[in-house]
């Protein structure tokens, strides 16, 4: 955890070093130096910071500024994907009621247009005479992806931590991977939406996805951002009841920030599986089987669908 | 032969003005396209939300558009290089027309795809970014290689004719005096060009047929390369190219049909024409015929969990009308027309013809649309709307326009150069009569 710690430190010195760098480009004054629009009166408290050559240095609180928000990463650095990682994702089915607060946080993090859905929680049944369950749907971050195989631009792709994301600035909108995906997780933005002033400035990064572009595909990208930062990606932290574990293969941890498991003795003992195994995507998704459930099978409300049969 | 003979042959081939008929057949097109293109400025100022496709039917119209162009362009090869190779001469006089409906439709596949594009702006970045592994990309190179081979098997054997329309200055006016030539001035009609020009014509007819192959194979692949029911058949390149050529010959016999009533070319484009291609069209409709029997009944027999909406949609449920139409009037009626001797002549090939045509189009739809309405896992958490998919008028205002838009290419083509080939013509009747002269009177 020690190397992750640095990075972090790091990363926070950069952004304000790098904050304060452009408040000072784009009004090409010196910020240090006070001037008639901006008086800025030295408040006397000190703050330690990190410079980049790696030496404490001392500024007064009253100098600094907020930061703009930059993106995190650059699009290099963001095609890449974070070195030694490799993500992974159980989804205990046992314990999902359909509350579907992972998909509202989602939707709202990642600013989804109205009527899509990143995740989906599907009634599902095996067969006539099997019990339903529900099924929450992600993004599969297949370690075969049919999407980027088929995309032609590079638009998405498969990064060296195991995640698939989309950059909306490259993307032409052709929509071949949704057809590829047998996984139906990928959505359209078909239309141009007016958002709030905040959420349509805020710079893009493939690693956020956010703000969602007109034209573009758009799907689950396990939070990148969030990783990054050490954080839970919005659905897992969301769910009140643990269904979504996150972690990384290498570490053999999958955590859904209240219980902590070694990843393969979990999928071991619970006989995890993932979905349609036979297409050879080799998901990064894993289910484990809805048995010795929390929850009884219920639907939330009338005319919500039957569940379906699996295929 | 005759001087007189000649110059009557010639003068019947020339390009002529549009009567009224011919006015109003382009006064509609041209409204077509423009309805179209207003449709078009409309999704660009909003997005593809003006279409009917939504998450799961992500493809639409367009993409059957697409398909059925890129279809319809096969059968340049098939007439002009297929036919020609195998040394064929029947079929000359008809070159032309399929060669113009092969640039045609293909560049208006190339069009639509660009209509279909969410970001249409960032098209250069399949030169920038391409990545070789994608069958987009593939579509691109071979489209664009098909494009140009067929430019050039159109303009090749147009030269000679050019040279024989600058001769006719006084027939033609100021400014397509001029396009003639600018386009052909440089056609000595000397010994070295005429056989530079046979032989370039040679090269190009040995190289569009696996060109024409590939736009078409991997135009398939773009549904067989995933995973979905439906398109995930290993039948589906030849299942394909022979719908392609069965389309491509019903569009060659409705527009000679059309060429010869309103120029009266009946004595070049004959009865014995209509009889050739009705067989012809026959054949292909008959393998056509073949690998549908391959694409249903196969995994109809087995009825897989994740073919079996798919399939019992097709059969009997949702899309069993446009099925079963699109199955009968490509088809089975065209067959038991043509199979007779008199639905040979001129206008039951020409009906034939404009059933494949109908037939081949909703085919082409039945392809895309049901099989993105079954997919693996259910269609659920989305609003109503995107369970179901109803083309807006915007949407079949670009396809109809783009259709039109096709058609316009050929009709003012035809208004410009002429369309059944003047000079093999001419030299295909002199061969003849040598024929006959040195059979008639043996030394």
């Amino acid at each position: 955890m020690k190397t992750n710690d640095t990075t972090r430190r790091d990363f926070i010195a950069t952004g304000l070093l790098a904050g304060l760098t452009v408040a000072g480009c784009s009004t090409n004054k010196n910020p240090f130096q006070p001037d008639a629009t901006e008086q800025v009166v030295p408040s006397g408290e000190k703050v330690k910071l990190l410079s980049v050559n790696g030496e404490v240095i001392e500024v007064d609180k009253a100098f600094l500024k907020p930061v703009p928000s930059l993106p995190t990463v650059s699009n290099e650095a963001a095609r890449l994907g974070i070195p030694g990682k490799k993500f992974v994702m159980v989804i205990d089915l046992s314990r999902c009621k359909n509350l579907k607060k992972c998909q509202a946080s989602c939707n709202h993090m990642h600013q989804i247009h109205p009527g899509q859905n990143w995740i989906k929680v599907h009634p599902m049944q095996e067969a006539e005479n099997t019990a339903p369950y529900w099924q929450p749907t992600t993004c599969m971050h297949c370690d075969e992806p049919p999407c980027v195989k088929v995309c032609p631009v590079d638009a998405t792709f498969k990064r060296q931590d195991g995640i698939v994301l989309i950059d909306s600035d490259r993307c032409i909108g052709c929509r071949f991977c949704m057809a590829a995906c047998p996984y139906s997780t990928r959505v359209f933005n078909w239309e141009e939406l007016d958002l709030p002033k905040a959420v349509a400035e805020l710079p893009y990064s493939c690693e956020t996805s956010v703000p969602q572009k007109v034209g573009t595909v758009g799907k689950c990208d396990f939070c990148p951002d969030m990783v990054r930062q050490g954080e839970l990606p919005h659905c897992v932290s969301a769910c009140p009841n643990g269904v979504f574990l996150f972690g990384d293969v290498n570490e053999d941890s999958v955590t859904n920030g209240a219980e902590t498991f070694r990843f393969s003795e979990l999928v071991k003992d619970k006989a995890g599986y993932r979905l349609m195994e036979d297409l050879g995507t080799k998901p990064s998704v894993y289910y484990l089987p809805p048995v010795n459930r929390n929850f009884p099978f219920e639907k939330e409300e009338e005319g919500e669908e039957a569940a379906h049969t699996k295929s | 032969m005759e001087i007189s003979a000649k110059q009557k042959i010639t003068e019947d081939l020339l390009p002529q003005k549009f009567g009224k008929p011919g006015m109003i057949w382009v006064g509609v097109l041209l409204a077509l396209c423009t309805l179209g293109l207003v449709a078009y400025i409309r999704q660009l100022s909003k997005g593809l939300v003006v279409t009917g496709m939504r998450d799961y039917v992500s493809w639409g119209i367009y993409i059957s558009n697409f398909v059925f162009f890129v279809a319809i362009s096969l059968v340049g090869s098939l007439i002009t290089a297929v036919l020609r190779l195998s040394d064929v001469h029947w079929s000359t006089p008809l070159t032309r027309i399929a060669e113009i409906i092969a640039v045609s439709a293909i560049t208006f596949a190339s069009l639509i795809i660009i209509v279909d594009m969410g970001r249409p702006e960032r098209f250069y970045n399949l030169f920038l970014h391409g990545r070789l592994q994608s069958p987009i990309i593939w579509d691109v190179i071979v489209i664009t290689t098909y494009f140009f081979v067929s430019i050039l098997l159109l303009y090749i054997p147009l030269m000679p004719d050019l040279a024989i329309m600058i001769k006719f200055k006084d027939k033609t006016s100021k400014g397509l005096h001029k396009v003639y030539s600018y386009l052909g001035s440089f056609w000595k009609n000397n010994p070295a060009q005429i056989s530079i020009s046979s032989k370039a014509i040679n090269i190009l007819s040995v190289t569009i047929i696996p060109v024409a192959f590939a736009i078409h194979t991997v135009t398939s692949w773009l549904f067989a390369t995933t995973y979905r029911p439906g398109w995930d058949s290993t039948n589906f390149g030849a299942y394909f190219i022979s719908g392609a050529f069965l389309v491509g010959a019903g569009g060659v016999i409705v527009a000679m049909y059309i060429f010869r009533k309103a120029y009266k070319l009946e004595k070049y484009i004959t009865e014995s024409h209509f009889d050739r291609m009705g067989k012809v069209l026959v054949l292909l409709a008959l393998l056509y015929l073949y690998f549908n029997v391959n694409e249903f009944l196969v995994p109809a027999f087995k009825m897989k969990k994740s073919e079996e909406e798919h399939l019992l949609g097709l059969f009997t449920g949702e899309f069993a009308p446009v099925f079963w139409f699109a199955i009968t009037t490509a088809m089975i009626i065209p067959i038991l027309i043509l199979i007779f001797k008199k639905g040979r002549k001129p206008l039951p090939a020409f009906i034939a013809g404009i059933l494949v045509v109908i037939g081949s189009w909703f085919k082409r739809y039945l392809i895309v649309t049901p099989t993105l309405l079954h997919p693996f896992l259910p269609m659920d958490n989305v609003p109503e709307a995107y369970k179901h998919y109803y083309p807006t008028w915007e949407e079949w205002a670009i396809a109809i326009g783009s259709l039109a838009g096709a058609m316009l290419i050929i009709t003012i083509f035809a208004r410009i150069f002429p369309i059944i080939p003047i000079q093999e013509t001419l030299d295909e009747t002199e061969e003849l009569e040598h024929h006959q002269q040195t059979i008639a009177t043996p030394q």
